[in-house]
């Protein structure tokens, strides 16, 4: 199983190390122009998991690639890069100058940004006209019909999808009543999203049978299981790396004995498992890139 | 940077703080200043504590109950281990020929590991009410002043200034002194620079304290 960074949650050049307990290391988003964010407060903790509004805080795509790409590079693992933005044209424009890199994120459902206009799928047909590199659809849980967003991008040209993105939640202060984050609402990760993540999964799996990058609320080896047997390929972690660094080591070890312990050797052997005797959408063949 | 799991000695009532004594473990207590990131029980994320004291064997942490994280934290009882990650950040530079140590409220939480570093050079610290400054007792040399009086009118213009404390006291003892070394404060889902939750304005630019702080020469 590969397991990645979920993007915005770790900073490879921060810290390399992390980095290189990775199979592969997902950037910030990159839009067209750089970002400096959202004013603090940027994090709030619930009960339930993390809010943030960092809202897409980058060096923008002339500085990531004369400055911070190679200097990834050097770290030396694959990278995906996530890329943003707020019309089709500018996400395909940043595709089209990246090269050498191990695949593309279409950030297509950040939260705390104003959204393109297009629909997901044009975003998809207009990147993939620019790049031949491997394509991933990150997309939002709070979509009505996610299977079918799913199933446009798949037509339109993904070769994958990331799923899934935060989901929109809100803190207030309980003396004051007033939202804490600045700008009111967040994007919610932590364990409250995985159970809604395994579902993205579940479903965007049965209709694709696309690549998927399962992510949400992973914490353990059992976490990343659950969702490998929903439909995920590969596994992404985030808020975990925030209280545990060494998160990705021990998950892969935890994985390792949860497959041991039914006698298996690789996760392969589960994927998909929990659509056993359903029909599974197969028509695109099941490659990771 | 390390990560271990400690085990809590000891919890002392510090007035309305407590001081949270645990083994050090493997972990270097590194520069005062610097921080650790402090697992607390039941909580998501992991809460920002700068090293208070560093005694052989020891690290302790002087917190503020002020949220469930930091409450989890005060009510940690001996032998119980939490993870604890650091040292992080940048700390204070002691290369200062006439240290003067500023602290406000529970800004004094690093100035005891900082003015035994310093060879205990003078203080002075301000606090909300006298029964905070029970507080100033973990501080040599330290002379204390409670609301309404404010530290700046303790402050000796013509020494290097070391601070910590809340964004009004920092920035008013900015205006006296200019060229004060600042330890500044934001939210932190993680100290290490993964997260970007921690951004503050340095220099009408935002970046995040965990990596370019949290001891600044300038405004955040």
């Amino acid at each position: 199983m590969l397991l990645l960074n979920a993007s915005g949650c770790l900073d490879a050049l921060a810290a390399p190390d992390v980095a290189r307990s990775l199979d592969a290391f997902v950037t910030k988003t990159i839009t067209p122009l750089p970002r400096e964010g959202n004013r603090p407060v940027r994090i709030a903790e619930t009960d339930v998991g993390m809010l943030n509004t960092i809202g897409l805080a980058n060096p923008g795509r002339d500085g990531f690639l004369a400055d911070v790409l190679p200097r990834l590079r050097s770290i030396g693992i694959p990278i995906w890069v996530s890329v943003g933005g707020f019309a089709a044209a500018e996400y395909a424009d940043t595709c089209a100058a990246l090269e050498d890199v191990a695949a593309i994120e279409l950030n297509l459902s950040c939260p705390n940004v104003d959204e393109a206009p297009e629909s997901a799928a044009e975003i998809v047909a207009a990147c993939r006209k620019t790049t031949g590199l491997p394509l991933y659809a990150k997309l939002s849980p709070a979509l009505p019909d996610i299977a079918a967003v799913a199933v446009a991008v798949q037509e339109a040209g993904a070769d994958g999808l990331s799923l899934v993105n935060t989901i929109r939640g809100l803190k207030l202060d309980r003396a004051t009543l007033r939202p804490v984050l600045s700008r009111e609402v967040g994007g919610l990760s932590g364990p409250a999203l995985r159970p809604i993540a395994l579902a993205a999964v579940h479903a965007c799996y049965r209709a694709t049978g696309m690549p998927i990058v399962g992510m949400g609320g992973v914490a353990t080896g059992g976490d990343a299981l659950e969702l490998i047997a929903a439909g995920a390929e590969a596994v992404a972690v985030g808020t975990i790396l925030f209280s545990d660094p060494s998160a990705p080591d021990r998950i892969r070890g935890e994985l390792e004995a949860e497959l041991a312990g039914r006698g298996l050797a690789d996760a392969a052997q589960v994927r998909g498992i929990a659509h056993e005797d359903r029909e599974v959408n197969t028509k695109k063949p099941l490659q990771f890139a | 940077m390390r990560a271990e799991r400690l085990t809590v000695r000891a919890t002392e009532p510090v007035g309305p703080y407590t001081l949270l004594r645990v083994a050090r473990g493997g972990l270097e207590p590194g520069i005062p200043g610097q921080f650790f990131m402090l697992e607390a029980p039941g909580r998501l994320l992991p809460r920002p504590m700068s090293v208070c004291l560093a005694p052989p064997g020891e690290l302790t942490f002087l917190i503020d109950p002020i949220g469930p994280g930091t409450q989890a934290l005060c009510a940690c009882e001996p032998g119980d281990a939490i993870s604890v990650f650091g040292p992080l950040g940048n700390g204070y530079r002691l290369d200062v020929e006439r240290p003067l140590l500023v602290g406000g409220g529970i800004g004094v939480a690093p100035l005891p590991f900082l003015s035994e570093r310093l060879g205990h050079p003078p203080a002075v610290l301000g606090f909300r009410s006298d029964w905070h400054a029970e507080a100033a007792a973990l501080v040599p040399n330290a002379e204390t002043i409670v609301e309404p009086g404010l530290v700046t009118e303790l402050v000796d213009l013509s020494a290097d200034v070391l601070a910590c404390g809340p964004e009004p006291m920092l920035r008013a003892v900015r205006e006296l002194v200019p060229d004060a070394q600042l330890a500044w404060e934001a939210p932190m889902a993680c100290g290490y620079g993964a997260c970007y939750g921690c951004a503050v304005e340095i220099e009408g630019e935002l970046k995040r304290l965990c990596v370019e702080g949290p001891v600044l020469r300038v405004a955040a």
